[in-house]
C-alpha cells in the first residue's frame, strides 16, 4: 500500500488532469489508469473567483482523492494563498507545492519551496513538495515538516525520462523510509519502469498521457509499467555480470577455457 | 431558430435554401455570441493537435460551405505553424499529432510570409486550410438571409406557431450536460507587419494564434480556461497573448490594442458538438472552439432531420 500522510492507497500512479483532448477522455484515462489520486491546478481555472464548476463536478464524480497543486506560483506568498484557497474549494489538507523559479524550465525555486513548505506544514497542511533531485533540499523539506517528497526526473512536460539516475538512487538510499513520488519529466512507460525499479513509491504523470495519441490506452500502459517496476523492485532483481552463464548446466565439457 | 450565432445562422441558411420558411429569434445576445470572438480559422488538421479525430472529419467541408454561401469570404492560404528556435521540438510534437502538413524551412517561410523572413527556421505548413473573418461572415450571412426572406425577430420567446424550433443558444449554466470554457482574445492594429494566413505559435504552455484581418488588424487568441466567468480579460492572459504576438514579430509591440474580448465556449464533456432532437425541438450545441469549422456539418444534420420528416409527411 502506498502511504501518503495518513491515507493508504492501492494505486501507485497519480495523474494530472490538464491538457486532455476533452474531459470525457480525461475521465476514461483516469478510469483506465486505476489511479486513486488526481492532481488539479487551481490557479488558472479560478478566473473571477469562480471555479470551473462543470469541470470540478466531473472530477469530484470520480470519487478519487484530489491533490490540488500550486502550479503557476512564483513566490511563497502566492503559493500559500493558493494552498489556502484549495483547502476551501476541495476540503483537503493535501497540497502539491510547486513554486516555479524559472519560467522556461519550470525548475522549482527550492529556497522558496522550503520556506513555503514550513509555513504550510505549520498551518496543518500535508505538503507534497515538487522538488529537484537534490539531497540537501530533500533534507530541508523533511525538516520543514514534509512527509512525502516529489522529486523530478526531468523538467515538467519534457518527456525526457530520468536524466540523473545517480541522483535518484542516492535520494532513495538516503531516505529509505520517506514516501517518494517521482513527479514530472516522464515520457514513456519504460521511464516509469526504470524509476519504479529504483524503489520509488509512485509516479505522477500528466503530459505523457494527456498528449498521447490515445490517452486512454497510454494510461493503461503506464499503470502496467508502474506495477511491473514496483513488483520487480520488491522481487529482487539480478545484478548484471560480465560473462555469460548458461542457465542449464553443461556437463561433460571443458568449462575452463 | 433561437440564436443568431454561427450555428443559428448556418441552420437558418440550410433550411431556407432548401425551401423552409425560417424566422430567427435573436435572444438579444447580439455581439455576445461566442462566435463573435472566434478566430475564424477553418483548420481541421491543426485542430487535431488538441481535438478528437471527429473534428477533422466534420470540418472537412467547412471552407467549401462558407465559400458557397458567402462567395469571396474564404481565404485559402493555409495555416503556418511556427516555433521559436528554443521550442522547435514542440513542432515535432505538433506534427506527430496532426496530418495534412509539410515541413517548411526558413526560406519557404519567407516566401509564404515575407515579414517573418529570418525569424523562424522551421515550421509546418497546412496548405489545405483556410480562414475567414468571423464577424464579417456573421453580418453578411444575416444580411443574405434577410434578403432571402428569412425573418428576424427580437423576442426570444415567441416560438408559438412554428412547426419546429431549433435552439442554437450556446452556453447556458442551466444545462447540466454542458460546461463553459472561457476564451480571451485581443484585436490589434499595426501597419508595420502584414500576414497572409493564420500563424500559430506553438509553445509548451501558451499556444497562441494570430489571424490577419482587414484594415491592418489582427486577432490574437485565445486562452482556454475551464470557467464560465464572463468578466474582462485578466492581466496574465493579456500578457501571454501579447508576449506571443511579440515573439512572432516585434512589430506587434507597437500595435494598438483595439479590443479585448471574452467569450464562453459551449462544450459537452467530450468537446464534440451534438444535434439533439426532443419532439419538434432540435438543439444544436457544444461547438466548443470549432464554431465556424463545425457549424456547416451540424446545420446540415439538423436540416436533414427536419426536412426528411417533412417530405415523409407530405
Amino acid at each position: 500500500m502506498l502511504k501518503l500522510y495518513d491515507t493508504e492507497l492501492m494505486s501507485r500512479l497519480l495523474l494530472g488532469t490538464a491538457q486532455y483532448p476533452s474531459p470525457a477522455t480525461l475521465m476514461d484515462a483516469i478510469k483506465a489508469s486505476g489511479t486513486k489520486i488526481v492532481t488539479v491546478s487551481l490557479r488558472r481555472e479560478m478566473a473571477g473567483g469562480k471555479s470551473g464548476d462543470g469541470f470540478w463536478s466531473l472530477i469530484r464524480s470520480l470519487g478519487t482523492h484530489v491533490l490540488p497543486n500550486t502550479a503557476g506560483c512564483h513566490s511563497v506568498k502566492e503559493a500559500v494563498l493558493t494552498a489556502q484557497m484549495a483547502r476551501d474549494v476541495f476540503g483537503t489538507d493535501w497540497i502539491k507545492l510547486e513554486i516555479i523559479g524559472n519560467h522556461d524550465t519550470l525548475q522549482p525555486d527550492v529556497f522558496a519551496l522550503v520556506e513555503a513548505a514550513r509555513v504550510l506544514s505549520e498551518d496543518g497542511f500535508n505538503v507534497f513538495p515538487y522538488t529537484t533531485d537534490d539531497l540537501i533540499v530533500a533534507e530541508r523539506l523533511l525538516d520543514a515538516g514534509c512527509k512525502v517528497l516529489m522529486p523530478w526526473c526531468a523538467p515538467i512536460g519534457s518527456a525526457l525520462g530520468p536524466l540523473n539516475l545517480h541522483a535518484l538512487r542516492s535520494l532513495r538510499a538516503h531516505f529509505p523510509d520517506v514516501t517518494m513520488i517521482v513527479d514530472a519529466g516522464l515520457g514513456r512507460p519504460s521511464h516509469a519502469v526504470t524509476v519504479m525499479e529504483l524503489g520509488f513509491d509512485a509516479i505522477l504523470l500528466n503530459t505523457a498521457v494527456a498528449k498521447a495519441g490515445d490517452p486512454v490506452a497510454m494510461a493503461r500502459a503506464f499503470a502496467t509499467a508502474v506495477d511491473a517496476g514496483y513488483t520487480a523492485f520488491h522481487a529482487g532483481m539480478l545484478e548484471p555480470r560480465d560473462v555469460a552463464v548458461p542457465s542449464t548446466p553443461v556437463i561433460g565439457r571443458a568449462v575452463f577455457t | 431558430m433561437q440564436g443568431a450565432g454561427v450555428a443559428g445562422l448556418a441552420v437558418a441558411h440550410e433550411l431556407a435554401s432548401r425551401g423552409a420558411r425560417v424566422t430567427v429569434l435573436n435572444p438579444a445576445k447580439g455581439n455576445q455570441a461566442a462566435s463573435w470572438f472566434a478566430g475564424g480559422m477553418l483548420a481541421p488538421y491543426c485542430e487535431r493537435e488538441s481535438a478528437e479525430q471527429a473534428v477533422v472529419a466534420l470540418g472537412q467541408r467547412a471552407a467549401g460551405w462558407w465559400e458557397a454561401v458567402l462567395p469571396g469570404s474564404v481565404i485559402r492560404n493555409g495555416t503556418l505553424v511556427l516555433a521559436p528556435a528554443r521550442d522547435v521540438k514542440e513542432l515535432e510534437r505538433f506534427g506527430s499529432r496532426t496530418s495534412g502538413f509539410e515541413w517548411t524551412d526558413g526560406d519557404s517561410i519567407a516566401v509564404l510570409e515575407p515579414d517573418l523572413a529570418g525569424r523562424f527556421r522551421k515550421g509546418l505548413f497546412f496548405r489545405e486550410e483556410a480562414h475567414l473573418d468571423p464577424r464579417r461572415a456573421l453580418i453578411d450571412l444575416a444580411t443574405s438571409l434577410a434578403s432571402a426572406g428569412v425573418a428576424f425577430e427580437n423576442d426570444p420567446a415567441a416560438t408559438a406557431g412554428f412547426d419546429w424550433t431549433v435552439q442554437c443558444t450556446g452556453y447556458s449554466p442551466d444545462n447540466a450536460d454542458m460546461r463553459g470554457v472561457r476564451g480571451e482574445m485581443l484585436i490589434l492594429r499595426t501597419r508595420d507587419i502584414s500576414l497572409s494566413r493564420p500563424v500559430r505559435l506553438v509553445h509548451p504552455r501558451i499556444p497562441v494564434y494570430v489571424v490577419p484581418r482587414t484594415d491592418h488588424t489582427f486577432m490574437v487568441g485565445a486562452t482556454m480556461i475551464e470557467s464560465d466567468w464572463q468578466g474582462p480579460i485578466t492581466a496574465r492572459s493579456m500578457m501571454e497573448l501579447l508576449n506571443a504576438a511579440y515573439s512572432l514579430h516585434p512589430a506587434f509591440g507597437e500595435a494598438e490594442i483595439l479590443e479585448t474580448g471574452v467569450g464562453i465556449r459551449p462544450a459537452y464533456n467530450d468537446n464534440l458538438p451534438r444535434v439533439i432532437r426532443m419532439g419538434n425541438i432540435i438543439s444544436i450545441n457544444g461547438l466548443y472552439r470549432h464554431g465556424f469549422l463545425l457549424a456547416p456539418a451540424m446545420a446540415a444534420q439538423a436540416a436533414d432531420l427536419i426536412l426528411k420528416e417533412r417530405s415523409a409527411r407530405h
